[in-house]
């Protein structure tokens, strides 16, 4: 019926004030990767590159009218990203760049919950740039700091040679407490590889779990296969106190509280046998319209009762989409998993009634 | 039977009008299209986002990325009217006496014939502007409602509220009622007399495109598998009535509409480029053009009343003869 072209991939960057956005976008836009990027900003920085298609907007956050407090979309970006898809040979990509204080569940949101920015772009991957001498000053005085690494896919922790070793494994320790599952990149002036950013597929059913290690591999922390030969030097550098680091928190601890202090978020990790899709299906709805306000992110792996497919499913807030992934491998153990992030979560009661959920 | 003149171009079409009599099909890309003799064409923004058709002058308004209007003329007459620095005009309407209003951000501007320029601040972002039928005023779609200012005194601006995202505003030709399209599947209604609210929802899509019938009885709609009329004859307007549904199609939406300039019939466009006309006392329609490439984006009546403008996203316009 209607044209059908191939939805844009979007990735939004977020961080706050000097840690790096503008560093990493002129990167972006400068190096030569062959992709064309329209950028999105709400504060016009000091972006030293030409480029025809910055564009400046207000953020502007709308309030649906449903009556519910977490369903939130960008105005300004719905706006925005309809006028630059009225010429789509333009662009390749779209980065949209927030400012230092924003909320990054409203960004999301408008790539799932706009009918028509839905149709023409797909949310790539949520990008945290962190500064890593002053993020535990940043969490002290704001919730949207650990929002921002909360929602993020990656997390770009940058600056590391301003603090000493000691630091870094503490600030790094943070990161994972309050996202296990994200991605962490030590980096200096923003020096992360592009494809560690870019082209992620993080919201993309098929591909966002496949991305993370950690989620996969729960019992196995070995990070070396996602070193490629394109991975920062940073990384390999850093290397031994990763591996390490993972040792100590292992995954199946997350859902604690965070020991850390200034840490509001935290996250609940579940592990489980096959399900019954007739229990498990209204208990993961009833759970994201009940908890939608305090989840920010979920994602998870289920394995359903005689369903020969992985079924995959992600949220954000109240917004959750599943899809049966792919056939269950040879001697692949058939086991479900289920990661929340958020706050004022009570992991007790998701780790007893997600277990009710299990096939008898 | 009715004929169809192609005119295919390669790009997404904002808006068809014709300006004396010549059809002009105003693209995204900022190159505004006519069939005058020929296929002609002028350049007006760089990136056009919205066009507002300036009836008593004769022209169309633009704005766009490049953060200009420009009023575009009969032979290719084009002049650029305002500048309002790099943010984009995501907005434009035409007033009386030679006034022209654009949103851009968190501003709406009103530029009088002289060049005088007024802007009017507000604290959310600009999305819609429009002109009263008569006096000097305009109105202001924005979030949780619209603002009604009168860029002519110093008065005090009047707000209309109601929760939610109010994308674009249009009023009714006899200057009564306010109407609203929304972020949500719905549009707003306000009468101006008494503030009183009109809701008008149901919509399974957003609406995009809205037409009023002759002398304003009419509110036509897209954003269903329907073309969508409300009934404004009424002192309240369509409270408590149901709308018509014209042109119902299973498989496809609506996504333009244009009423007619004094019968009450409404062309309709669908997302798979159709046009048909259905006449409002029983329905009736016709078959105006087949499926094309894209979603009709653009649709008008010539003052004759012999022919129809559309234009789509994809770019395949063309000149619909109903009399031949």
């Amino acid at each position: 019926m209607s044209e059908t072209q191939t939805q844009i991939p979007v990735t939004v960057l977020t961080g706050y004030l000097g840690a790096g956005k503008t560093t990493l976008l002129n990167r972006i836009l400068s190096e030569n990767h062959g992709k064309r990027y329209a950028v999105i900003v709400n504060e016009f920085g000091e972006i030293g590159i030409d480029n025809d298609l910055i564009v400046e907007s207000d953020e502007e956050i709308y309030e649906m009218n449903n009556g519910c407090v977490c369903c939130t979309v960008r105005g300004d970006l719905i706006r925005t990203v309809e006028g630059l898809m009225r010429r789509p040979g333009r662009f390749d990509a779209i980065l949209v760049e927030t400012t230092g204080l924003a909320d990054p569940a409203p960004v999301a949101q408008t790539f799932f919950m706009d009918d028509d920015v839905r149709s023409k772009t797909k949310l790539d991957a949520v990008v945290a740039l962190v500064d890593a001498k002053h993020l535990p000053l940043r969490l002290k005085d704001s919730k949207e700091a650990e929002d921002q690494i909360a929602f993020a896919d990656v997390v770009v922790l940058n600056k590391t040679d301003l603090v000493t070793p000691e630091e870094l494994a503490t600030v790094e320790a943070t990161i994972r407490a309050i996202n296990p599952s994200a991605r962490i990149h030590r980096t200096q002036r923003s020096g992360v590889a592009l494809t560690e950013v870019l082209d992620r597929g993080a919201f993309d059913l098929n591909r966002a779990l496949e991305n993370d290690p950690h989620f996969l591999e729960a019992h196995d922390h070995d990070h070396d296969h996602e070193c490629g030969p394109d991975c920062d030097h940073d990384h390999h550098h850093h290397h031994h106190d990763h591996d390490h680091h993972h040792h100590d928190h292992d995954h199946d601890h997350h859902h604690h509280a965070s020991p850390i202090h200034d840490v509001t978020v935290q996250s609940v990790s579940l592990r489980g046998g096959e399900m019954d899709p007739k229990k498990f299906f209204p208990w993961i709805e009833k759970i994201t319209q009940m908890e939608g306000p305090n989840i920010l992110r979920l994602k998870g792996i289920i394995a359903l009762k005689d369903d020969p497919d992985r079924y995959v499913l992600q949220g954000v807030h109240m917004i959750i989409e599943g899809d049966h992934q792919r056939a269950w491998k040879d001697g692949e153990k058939h086991e479900s998993r289920l990661v929340f992030i958020g706050r004022k979560l009570d992991a007790e009661r998701l780790k007893s009634s997600f277990d009710a959920c299990q096939a008898a | 039977m009715p004929t169809v003149a192609p005119l295919d171009i390669d790009g997404h079409c904002i808006a068809a009008v014709f300006l004396n009599d010549v059809p002009h099909f105003a693209f995204a890309d900022g190159a505004v299209h006519r069939l005058d003799n020929g296929h002609k064409t002028v350049q007006a923004n760089d990136g056009l986002l919205a066009a507002a058709y300036d009836e008593a002058n004769g022209r169309l308004i633009t704005g766009g990325e490049d953060g200009k209007v420009f009023s575009v003329k009969p032979e290719g007459v084009v002049e650029e009217l305002a500048a309002a620095g790099r943010k984009w005009i995501s907005s434009v309407a035409a007033g009386p006496q030679e006034a022209v209003a654009c949103g851009a951000g968190k501003s709406a501007f009103v530029r009088f014939k002289d060049g005088k320029i007024k802007e009017f601040q507000h604290p959310r972002t600009v999305e819609g502007v429009a002109f009263a039928p008569r006096g000097m005023r305009i109105a202001v779609a924005r979030y949780n409602g619209a603002t009604l200012h009168f860029p002519a005194t110093d008065g005090k601006p009047a707000e209309l509220e109601w929760a939610g995202a109010h994308t674009g505003v249009t009023f009714s030709p006899d200057g009564h009622f306010l109407v609203t399209t929304m972020q949500e599947n719905a549009l707003h209604g306000w009468k101006l007399a008494d503030g009183k609210h009109m809701r008008m929802s149901g919509y399974p899509a957003k609406v995009k495109s809205l037409s009023w019938s002759a002398r304003g009885k009419w509110l036509a709609s897209s954003g269903a598998p329907a073309a969508i009329v409300w009934p404004f004859q009424a002192k309240d307007g369509p409270m408590g009535k149901a709308p018509l549904e014209l042109g119902t199609r299973g498989n496809t939406m609506v996504t333009a509409v244009a009423c007619h300039p004094s019968e009450e019939v409404v062309a309709i466009g669908y997302e798979d480029g159709m046009v048909i006309a259905a006449r409002f006392h029983d329905a009736k329609e016709v078959m105006l053009r087949r499926p094309g490439k894209g979603a009709i984006t653009a649709l008008t009546w010539d003052k004759a009343e012999r022919r129809l403008a559309f234009g789509s996203a994809t770019g395949d316009c063309g000149i619909i003869d109903i009399t031949a």
